[in-house]
């Protein structure tokens, strides 16, 4: 059984014919060609695939692509406009805050509802903002100085120094 | 602060310059195996095992390939007859690609299903009827030595015990007499759990097999290309891959640790079966494939015992270890270290007595002895030298930083002859650790734990002062399969001045495309920027071993630097013709060379370039390339001095660290940020062996955690905030006085957390935890010492 669908995938129309148990992600990366968006496991547990539906975070590893029918998604490849990066992919750049990648696209996702609910979250707040992503490459400190330099650059403040404190 | 010889625009070492890999990762347009595409590429999962130990009594495909879009289903009896059935491990043992009538473990590969997407292959896998006779599994690797116990690789001719090998080393009846006359001996025995590097990548591969070239691809997520093509040619050469027809090519890799370093039967299975279709062949494993199949690191049991003066001087350390391979020694080790560089073991203290001997033994457990984030053993002995320094401390009744300090090899005796055998090349230990001390509030803290005390609050400080063995290394000892393990770098600069350089190693994160471009813009003065670093493709990319055991910087950074070397050579000479002057007139800042005494006289590095191109001297070689293999002269010994401020709850035993410093002494350091980077995402993975994850198996020989709700790689919640600086202590013998850091803050830190919670229970009668330390195993070590009261 095959069901016809449209989504809209950064601000772009799709329309898509699916089978029931197509899983979200697989039609982002496979079906539109979008391979920003990870897989890093079978039990809901990594983030890697994290996307925003209709401008929440979500993984699209445990969403069926039906269920994505007439929403809107936001992946990694959506995140720049016109004006250059998004705060966060530059906080994420300058600060140092990835090392393999993998886990880049869904943590920068997942900070992006984080910030929009939290435009000034303590260093707490963050950890467990995050804690339904793993990443196994950087121990996470520089992840969240990533996350507090975007905060003070969505925010027109001052922006901390991106220099390592490594004496 | 570090001092920088090259400008910040041309971005030699010291610079923390921004990462070039950077902009593809944050934009999603990374390239991971997983994302080729190739046209009429087919799917494969794999049928897996359900027990640990059965005999194969039938394989039934008829049910999966009534399926549509099934086109195959592959059993070891289909590759038996192409002699496909059996591969080496890295360790010269031997392991199986899909089995003809045993399995060995559980999960381990029994069929490959080949199909047009990847959900039916999945319902493939799901229909292959696959009939087992169970045996009962032999788990514990102490019981798998009984004399009566079954032999499991019964395979091998002559074969009649379960034992792999035996390896010792050190001085053994010196260090026993020093044991038998000593004031004082500690002795524990421990235990180092299996672990799983758990890249956030699974492994994967796409092989596409062009039959009318007789060319493979293989794309796979490999840390070795050049090692995996050679090993490819060595199994499947005489059905006509030879290595000349195999390209290997290591895209980018959502990290690595070590567990990408083995050949997988999933990347066999796959080359077979395009070898027989034609079809490219995509595999990629789920992740509790990933957790419960792949090589794992650890699994020592260590009986550790160190002999000393009752003033607190160490004379020696004896270490007794049981490994428990699994079912075959899958290593990633050089040939002549069965056990790595375990020998590593008598660490940062300055005592001329050791013996260490080690036996290795088959289980019914997946293969083993890999790697997490340090495949050579060096966790192993620096957990048991630095538990055992702390308990000798303990006993002598001396603060464990004082002892450190007392027993300290000294800077001025480098180079140093380890009891063991090696020659450790510089070191700083007593800076290392006042340094740490001094910013972490050594006495302070000292004072509040015993003020915490008489409120019943524990608080603990525990030290780990590791040395490190890295950059393995010189050829005449290290080899993997009999290739000698230097690396390379080739450098082509263009025209323009503009540079490609490429390398035999292999990124996973650690950033190579920004630290090697920073070495040769050290070197040759040719901006950072200017400098594209190329890897995994053995096609274009000189040979070389590949990217573990922290080997990258002291290997092929140091090729990177001598390459270049040889061609700001070339550019003398060509500036000496040009200004017409002789070489010993002429000297070097970076990005130009000048006229002694007449600094207004000078070429750029960028005119000579031209020059080689446009206006070479006679009876030069024109053009600006150069390619070194280095071969180092020794390992390098890089060095660590970690504190860890633990609290532990007297209720409930919840276990947090509150603060952890680490000074790491990698000597010269190539890009701060990126050193510093390594060390936050290594002390995590030391934080998570110590206290959070271990693969855990029943006597039927289930893994009972082998998924990701249940195996906890640590969130962003359990890791502290990590606190960290440095030491520079250049290696002598390193080009560019670099030693690698990679691996250190997993090696260092999981001692320093246990030896922190003891601390902080240690007045109560805790001498030794086990890791995973966990709240309910120091509940149940409390309580063993009549801590909690059972009417409570
Ligand atoms: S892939 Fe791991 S949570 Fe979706
Ligand atoms: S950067 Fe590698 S998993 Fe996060």
């Amino acid at each position: 059984m095959a069901i016809d669908i449209k989504l809209k995938v950064n601000g772009t129309e799709h329309s898509a014919t699916v089978e029931p148990r197509t899983l979200l992600v697989h039609l982002i990366r496979e079906n539109l060609s979008m391979t920003g968006t990870h897989i890093g496991c079978d039990t809901s547990s990594c983030g890697a695939c994290t996307v925003l539906i209709d401008g929440k975070s979500a993984k699209s590893c445990t969403i069926l692509a039906v269920q994505a029918n007439g929403k809107e998604i936001t992946t990694v490849e959506g995140m720049a406009t016109a004006e250059g990066l998004h705060p966060l992919q530059e906080g994420f750049h300058l600060n140092h805050a990835l090392h393999c990648g993998f886990c880049t696209p869904g943590m920068m996702l997942r900070a992006v509802e984080l910030l929009e609910k939290n435009p000034n979250p303590t260093e707490e707040e963050i950890r467990w903002g995050i804690a339904g992503n793993l990443c196994r490459c950087t121990g996470y400190n520089n992840i969240v100085k990533a996350i507090q330099w975007a905060s003070a650059k969505m925010q027109d403040k001052e922006l901390p120094s991106t220099e390592p404190e490594f004496v | 602060m570090i001092k920088c010889k090259t400008s910040k625009e041309i971005g030699g070492m010291g610079h923390s310059k921004k990462r070039k890999e950077d902009a593809r990762f944050i934009q999603g347009k990374g390239n991971y195996v997983d994302d080729v595409k190739l046209p009429g590429m087919l799917y494969m999962d794999i049928v897996r095992s359900p027990y640990a130990y059965a005999k194969i009594k039938n394989i039934d495909a008829t049910k999966a390939l009534e399926i549509p879009g099934v086109i195959a289903v592959v059993t070891g009896k289909d590759l038996e007859k192409y002699n496909l059935h059996w591969m080496p491990t890295l360790m010269s043992d031997t392991q199986m690609v899909l089995p003809t009538d045993t399995v060995m473990y559980q999960a381990q590969e029994v069929a490959a299903v080949i199909a047009t997407d990847r959900y039916i292959a999945r319902d493939g896998k799901e229909a292959v009827m696959v009939d087992y006779e169970p045996m009962d599994p032999v788990m514990d690797p102490f019981e798998a030595l009984n004399p009566d116990a079954p032999v499991l690789r019964s395979d091998k001719e002559g074969k009649t015990d379960n034992h792999i090998w035996n390896w010792k080393v050190g001085d053994k009846e010196k260090t026993e007499e020093i044991f038998s006359n000593a004031d004082v001996v500690v002795k524990q025995q421990m235990h180092i759990p299996r672990i799983h590097v758990a890249s956030i990548e699974t492994c994967g591969c796409v092989a596409s097999y062009d039959k009318v070239e007789n060319h493979l691809t293989m794309y796979m997520t490999t840390q070795a290309p050049h090692a995996i093509r050679t090993v490819i040619a060595l199994v499947a050469g005489h059905v006509g891959l030879t290595e000349e027809k195999i390209r290997v090519i290591s895209p980018d890799i959502g990290g690595g640790f070590g567990g990408k370093v083995p050949v997988y039967p999933g990347y066999v299975i796959a080359i077979a079966v395009s070898f027989l279709t034609g079809a490219p062949i995509k595999w990629i494993e789920d992740r509790s494939e990933n957790l419960q199949a792949d090589s794992f690191a650890r699994d020592y049991h260590i009986t550790a015992e160190m002999a000393g003066t009752s003033d607190g001087k160490i004379q020696a350390t004896r270490f007794k270890v049981l490994a428990d391979h699994g079912y075959t020694d899958a290593s990633a080790n050089p040939s002549k270290f069965p056990t790595g560089l375990f020998s590593i073991g008598t660490g940062s203290y300055d005592y001329g007595a050791a013996y260490m001997e080690a036996d290795a033994v088959y289980t019914n457990k997946p293969p083993g002895g890999v790697a997490y984030r340090c495949s050579f053993r060096v966790t192993e002995a620096v957990h048991a030298i630095e538990r055992m320094t702390d308990m000798f401390a303990r006993k002598v009744g001396k603060d464990p930083a004082q002892l450190r300090m007392e027993n300290f090899i000294k800077k001025e005796d480098f180079p140093w002859a380890s009891p063991t055998g090696w020659s450790y090349d510089s070191g700083d230990y007593h800076a290392g650790l006042q340094k740490a001390m001094d910013a972490i509030g050594y006495d302070d803290l000292r004072k509040e734990q015993l003020e915490l005390r008489k409120e019943g609050k524990f608080l603990g400080i525990g030290i780990s002062t590791f040395t490190e063995v890295v950059g393995a290394g010189p050829a005449q000892d290290f080899d993997i399969l009999g290739i000698k393990m230097f690396d390379s770098a080739e450098i082509r600069v263009h025209p323009t001045g503009k540079a490609i350089a490429r390398f035999g190693t292999k990124s996973q994160g650690q950033g190579h495309e920004t630290t090697y471009a920073q070495i040769i813009a050290e070197e040759l003065g040719i901006p950072m920027e200017h400098i594209q670093i190329e890897e995994g493709d053995t096609d274009t990319a000189p040979y070389g071993l590949g990217t573990y055991a922290s080997r990258s910087t002291p290997t092929a950074g140091a090729a990177a630097a001598m390459a270049a070397r040889k061609l700001r050579d070339k550019a003398k000479k060509i500036a000496a013709f040009l200004m017409e002057v002789s070489e010993e007139d002429l000297d070097w800042e970076p990005g130009k060379f000048f006229v002694k005494g007449a600094p207004e006289k000078s070429k750029t590095i960028q005119e000579l370039i031209f020059a080689a191109y446009t206006n070479h001297p006679p009876g030069m070689e024109g053009g600006f390339e150069a390619v070194h293999y280095y071969d180092p002269p020794n390992l390098t010994f890089p060095s660590g001095a970690y504190i860890c401020v633990a609290e532990v709850d007297a209720e409930t035993c919840d276990i947090k660290v509150r603060r952890f410093v680490a000074i790491d002494d990698c000597g010269n350091i190539i890009n701060p940020m990126i050193v510093q980077g390594q060390v936050h995402g290594g002390l995590t993975q030391g934080i998570a062996p110590a206290m959070y994850e271990e693969l855990i198996y029943d006597k039927a020989g289930n893994i009972l955690n082998g998924t990701f709700m249940d195996y906890l790689v640590p969130t962003a919640v359990e890791s502290p905030s990590w606190e960290t600086g440095h030491t520079i202590t250049p290696a002598p013998h390193h080009p560019i006085g670099a030693k690698g850091v990679g691996e250190s803050p997993t090696v260092g830190a999981p001692p320093a957390i246990v030896n922190a919670i003891v601390d902080a229970v240690s007045h109560l009668g805790i001498k030794h935890l086990e890791i995973p330390v966990t709240p309910f195993k120091l509940y149940k070590e409390l309580k063993a010492v009549g801590y909690f009261n059972e009417t409570a």
